[in-house]
């Protein structure tokens, strides 16, 4: 469903500041994988997700969803094929429009708008069905404006709206950091289970290596804009957070030796 | 009176077009100052030269539309700053504009010793200019247009552009082209902008290569007041509020020069004091619950900026770990405290 082949990605090159964010990063997702994307403070997750998505350019290598090369289609023509939560609660929705209004926008993702209405009837009935789903009351106050909810709400209505209109790819950049840890707790099971529910393909970044660990069938960690182990379900249920760091500390001291090498 | 509200009403149009930027883009259009007189001077010259008023009308309307795209281009495609890309159209259209007139101005009264054809000549030849009758016709058109306008902002691309500007790195994940949105936006709050100054010029019976200037001030307080009064909870209302707001503006106007409280050269000063108190209000937060408490409408009722985080009903939740990503930064908001040049020589619109 997502394959990666060789793709780098480097701030400011060429300068005092040169950042290599992304180096040859390679990785494939079977439909239906959910990966979750672990790395210290850094290591181009975000970079990753935002080079898949479009927000950034890569400096070179391919990227194909779904089969298609979009490595140099913009973010807005690839929204068709992916969603995305981030993880400012206040980024995946706008605040002065209301909840219907927003997730009218979320199922247009990716077709041509035209003057047909935001909000008909028949669409109002299947966003309140949607909502329901999230049982936070959200179906019952359609028409409140998105920046009235609290930033749990905001952030699960920006999850629903990922999500229900079974995107190829879904792409979570630690979208329940600014979470309060009851309500990231909610939103980590609201993530399972639309992803399990309309069987997606789902990359999603966390710090928080045991969630890391339970949630999903594959892991991927990352570290200094690469790739530095890759767990399928079965080495995944065999790990320990602990063996995690491990993994982690060693890593790092074999990249540490190889820049004092080279 | 009936004068004012209907200058009130004539105005309402640009004052629309002023709303569709700066409330729905959040785009600092100072175009404005230029796409009027653009609107007016086609439609002048070409009622000069024995065109048909109605489509002379409809030709300034496309021509304001065109400034709008100029602006949108600059900004869109060679990324130039709003403020900055509508400032370039602004002035650049200035030239074209005297192209356009083939002079200063152009008299829409009396050519060969004949009244000139215009939208007015029927009412101006009953008598009925400045009376209920013609208020009366030019809000049903004012009144059209805010229910086009309601309509089209609740549209999928209505939606769009509304996005574009509350969120736009949202609306980008939604697969909303914002640069196409924009543009478009823009092409249609500078055609309002353009019919305002098409139906001005022939309500006083000339297009001036001046007649524009500073009415972005206009257009702002008329925003700003409509929405004090009518609030921003609601669509409908707060485009209602922008044709409510330009008639009350004139009004102010015509009493306080009618009451000799001020002179009409004053009214740049006071619009422009006037939009610096509204923004002020609008970005704080402490006056903005003030105003809040004391109006009869309770919430929302004084514009709150287009990104508005302290919205939200509950304080952040949890540390928000800084990240570098660029995608995260919040919409900025386009400084509008800088007001369009103001020339002290120009009487007030004619
Ligand atoms: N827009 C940007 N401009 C410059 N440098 C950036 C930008 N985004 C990320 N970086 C740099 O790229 C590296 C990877 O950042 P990021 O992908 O955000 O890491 P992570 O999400 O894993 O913490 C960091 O060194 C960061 O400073
Ligand atoms: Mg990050």
């Amino acid at each position: 469903m997502l394959k990666l082949v060789g793709v780098s990605k480097t701030f400011f090159p060429g300068t005092a500041n040169e950042r290599r964010a992304l180096r040859q990063v390679a990785l494939e997702l079977a439909e239906g994988d959910f990966a979750t994307v672990i790395g210290s403070n850094g290591a181009g997750k975000s970079t990753l997700l935002n080079v898949i998505a479009g927000s950034l350019a890569t400096d070179g290598g391919a990227i194909m969803i779904d089969g298609r090369d979009v490595t140099k289609l913009p973010a807005n023509r690839r929204a068709g094929l992916l969603a995305r939560v981030f993880q400012d609660p206040q980024a995946g929705t706008a605040p002065h429009l209301t909840i219907e209004q927003n997730m009218s926008i979320a199922l247009t993702r990716g077709r041509r708008r035209g003057l047909g209405p935001g909000v008909g009837r028949r669409r109002r009935a299947e966003f309140r069905e949607q909502l329901a789903v999230l049982g936070l009351g959200l179906e019952n106050r359609l028409k409140t404006r998105v920046g009235m909810l609290s930033g749990g709400q905001r952030q699960a209505l920006s999850l629903l709206m990922a999500s229900f209109t079974r995107p190829k790819l879904l792409l979570l950049d630690e979208h329940t950091a600014a979470l309060d840890p009851a309500r990231a707790e909610l939103v980590t099971a609201l993530t399972e289970k639309v992803v399990a529910d309309s069987q997606l393909t789902a990359l999603m970044v966390t710090h928080n290596m045991a969630q890391a660990l339970r949630v999903g069938n594959r892991l991927v960690m990352m570290h200094e804009g690469e790739i530095i182990l890759e767990l399928c379900a079965d080495q995944k249920r065999r790990t320990t957070v602990a063996d995690l760091m491990d993994r982690f500390t060693s890593v790092k001291g074999q990249m540490a030796d190889r820049s004092l090498l080279s | 009176m009936q004068n004012a509200i209907e200058q009130g009403l004539i105005f309402a149009l640009l004052a629309l077009g002023v709303f569709l930027t700066y409330r729905i883009l959040n785009f600092a259009d100072l175009t404005v100052d230029s796409s009027f007189t653009t609107g007016g001077g086609t439609a002048a010259i070409l009622i000069y030269n024995g065109a048909d008023p109605y489509l002379a009308t409809a030709a300034g309307c496309a021509a304001g539309a065109l400034a709008g795209l100029i602006t949108g281009l600059l900004h869109t495609k060679l990324r130039i700053d709003p403020l900055l890309a509508s400032i370039l159209t602004m002035l650049a259209l200035y030239s074209v504009n005297l192209r356009i007139m083939g002079g200063p101005n152009v008299g829409l009264n009396l050519r060969d010793g004949q009244p000139v054809e215009t939208i007015f000549l029927p009412l101006k030849q009953a008598k009925l200019m400045a009376s209920w009758q013609a208020v009366g016709i030019l809000a049903a058109v004012a009144l059209a247009l805010t229910v086009v306008i309601v309509w089209f902002l609740a549209t999928n691309f209505g939606l769009a552009a509304q996005a574009t500007g509350d969120n736009p790195q949202m609306a980008v994940a939604g697969g909303i082209s914002t640069d196409f949105t924009k543009i478009v936006t823009l092409m249609i709050s500078n055609g309002l902008v353009g019919l305002s100054g098409a139906v001005y010029a022939q309500f006083q019976g000339f297009a001036d290569v001046g007649m524009g200037i500073g009415l972005i001030l206009v257009g702002l307080a008329s925003v700003i007041v409509g929405n004090a009064i009518l609030g921003t909870r609601y669509m409908a209302l707060a485009v209602l509020g922008v044709v409510v707001g330009s008639v009350v503006y004139r009004l102010v106007l015509y009493y306080a020069i009618y009451w000799e409280i001020a002179a009409a050269g004053d009214m740049r000063l006071i619009s422009a004091v006037l939009v610096v108190i509204a923004l002020v209000i609008s970005q704080s937060e402490r006056l903005r619950g003030w105003a809040a408490r004391i109006s009869p409408f309770r919430s929302a009722t004084i514009p709150e900026p287009l990104t508005a985080p302290e919205l939200r009903a509950e304080p952040a939740e949890g540390p928000t770990p800084a990240d570098p990503t660029p995608a995260d930064p919040a919409p900025a908001r386009p400084a509008l405290v800088r007001p369009a040049p103001a020339d002290p020589d120009q009487g007030e619109e004619g």
